[in-house]
């Protein structure tokens, strides 16, 4: 009998494992959304002077992780897993930041859930005892992913009203065994769901399925309510995909009520045309990293289910005209003072 | 001189128009757009509707990627009527070699210019 497993889906943490730093750097336009004030680094220019997009979002993601690693005193070599996802074919921003970060490396995808996947795998190396110090970073880039995932950037093709705007952004966290921070006690591993949806332009509806049953598997397993938390926070379902979460919530008797949110709609101002809201690895990541991070060291928020969801779908499959696959994965931080 | 402004932007108004419903409608990508309107011009050209539509509408129905369509048809037409059947095939870029030849040479100046990233 697994020890550290609650109901069908959920691993508890009884070890105090803390997000010991967290650390946030986002694009231009992220940086005039709402949250500004909350992440560490606004780029003035989303190229970063590289030559290529790629380059620009690899940048992102080893700034934001050597600025994590100096805002905690540490070094590369503190650091004994380095787990990391993006959006990119081969995940190659992950990996070839691993190629200049030289700590050993797992790399993962859960497409926007990844952050949240990571956070939960670290958890789980430093509950088992084998490590001390886990490093998860996620990351994406608008350029890079619209032009692999929809149209050619420069092509300037109209976007429909369901359509989300990738996040060009890159959010890193810091687990420890010790230490004083938030701390992930539960992580509710969800399942590959798919309703049927078609249209890669509407990635909110094909993933809040995906998010309504690891939800209720979340609180199930933990005998928890919603109201238990003092934010839950999906991303990214934007705002059309956090409806239909409602409504599937609501049907299945689960109230969500002003304590929950979605990054993809935190991100944005709707003000700034951005359809139906933020979208990326990068999107959850970094709010993950800095508004949440934040807020709960500040007290102002004690306990938070994040839930991240991804779309599990290739460019491949979507010519092939397959329906795309949702998942959704959550984790519980909790930050008692 | 007012008359055929009103009547060129009616005429094009209403093939954008119609080509942006489409697009709404049917979440078709525009690559497909483009193909869709080359060949619905193509067609209405064979049917002998474009010309007039032309003649009333100006540059209102030239300037639209429907004109292309009706230049591939009408340089198939003009040559099959002249060689016979295989003028079907060697007249097909004849009206349009201009545009075609001046898409590849910018193309190849850009490309040689600048350096795409997106």
């Amino acid at each position: 009998m697994a020890e550290n497993k609650a109901g069908k889906q959920t691993l508890v943490f009884k070890k105090k494992i803390v997000l010991m730093e967290a650390a946030s750097i986002v694009g231009p336009k992220e940086g005039q959304g709402p949250l500004a004030q909350y992440f560490d680094l606004i780029l003035a220019d989303d190229l970063l002077g590289e030559k290529s997009w790629e380059k620009a979002e690899q940048r992102i993601m080893i700034d934001t992780i050597r600025l994590a690693l100096g805002k905690a005193n540490l070094t590369e070599d503190d650091i004994e897993y380095f787990l990391a996802g993006d959006l990119l074919n081969q995940i190659i921003t992950a990996s070839f930041s691993a190629r200049e970060l030289q700590i050993p490396f797992l790399g993962i995808y859960g497409a926007c859930s990844t952050i949240i996947e990571g956070l939960a795998l670290g958890a789980s190396l430093i509950e088992a005892g084998f490590a001390d110090r886990v490093l998860t970073a996620s990351s994406s880039h608008n350029c890079t992913a619209e032009r692999q995932y929809r149209a050619p950037t420069e092509l300037g093709v109209q976007l429909t009203p369901t359509a989300q705007c990738t996040v060009t952004g890159a959010g890193v966290g810091i687990l420890s065994s010790q230490g004083t921070g938030p701390a992930i006690t539960h992580a509710t591993i969800g399942k590959v769901i798919d309703m049927g949806i078609k249209d890669p332009s509407d990635m909110g509806t094909a993933m809040a399925p995906a998010a309504a049953d690891t939800l209720n598997q979340h609180f199930q397993d933990t005998n928890r309510t919603p109201n238990y938390y003092d934010l839950i926070l999906t991303g990214d379902l934007a705002q059309i995909g956090s409806d239909i979460l409602r409504e599937l919530m609501r049907k299945n008797g689960t109230l969500l009520g002003t304590n929950y949110n979605d990054s993809g709609i935190m991100v944005f101002d709707k003000k700034q045309g951005v359809n139906s809201g933020g979208s990326g690895c990068g999107c959850i990541a970094s709010i993950t990293c800095s508004y949440v991070y934040k807020k709960m060291l500040a007290g102002e928020l004690k306990k938070v289910l994040l839930v991240g969801t991804g779309a599990l779908l290739s460019t491949t499959t979507y010519q092939q005209k397959e329906s795309i696959p949702g998942i959704a994965h959550a984790i519980a931080l909790e930050y008692l003072g | 001189m007012v008359t055929s402004l009103l009547m060129a932007f009616l005429v094009g108004g209403f093939i954008c128009a119609v080509a942006q419903l489409v697009m709404d409608l049917t979440c078709l990508p525009p690559a497909h757009i483009m193909v869709l309107t080359v060949v619905a011009g193509a067609v209405l050209s064979g049917l002998g509707f474009y010309e007039p539509l032309i003649k009333f509408g100006g540059a209102g129905a030239t300037v639209p990627l429907t004109s292309f369509g009706n230049a591939l048809t009408k340089g198939a037409l003009v040559e099959a009527q002249r060689i016979g059947f295989l003028g079907a095939f060697t007249g097909v870029l004849k009206e349009v070699s201009l545009g075609i030849s001046l898409a590849i040479f910018i193309a190849w100046f850009t490309a040689l210019i600048f350096n795409p990233k997106g």
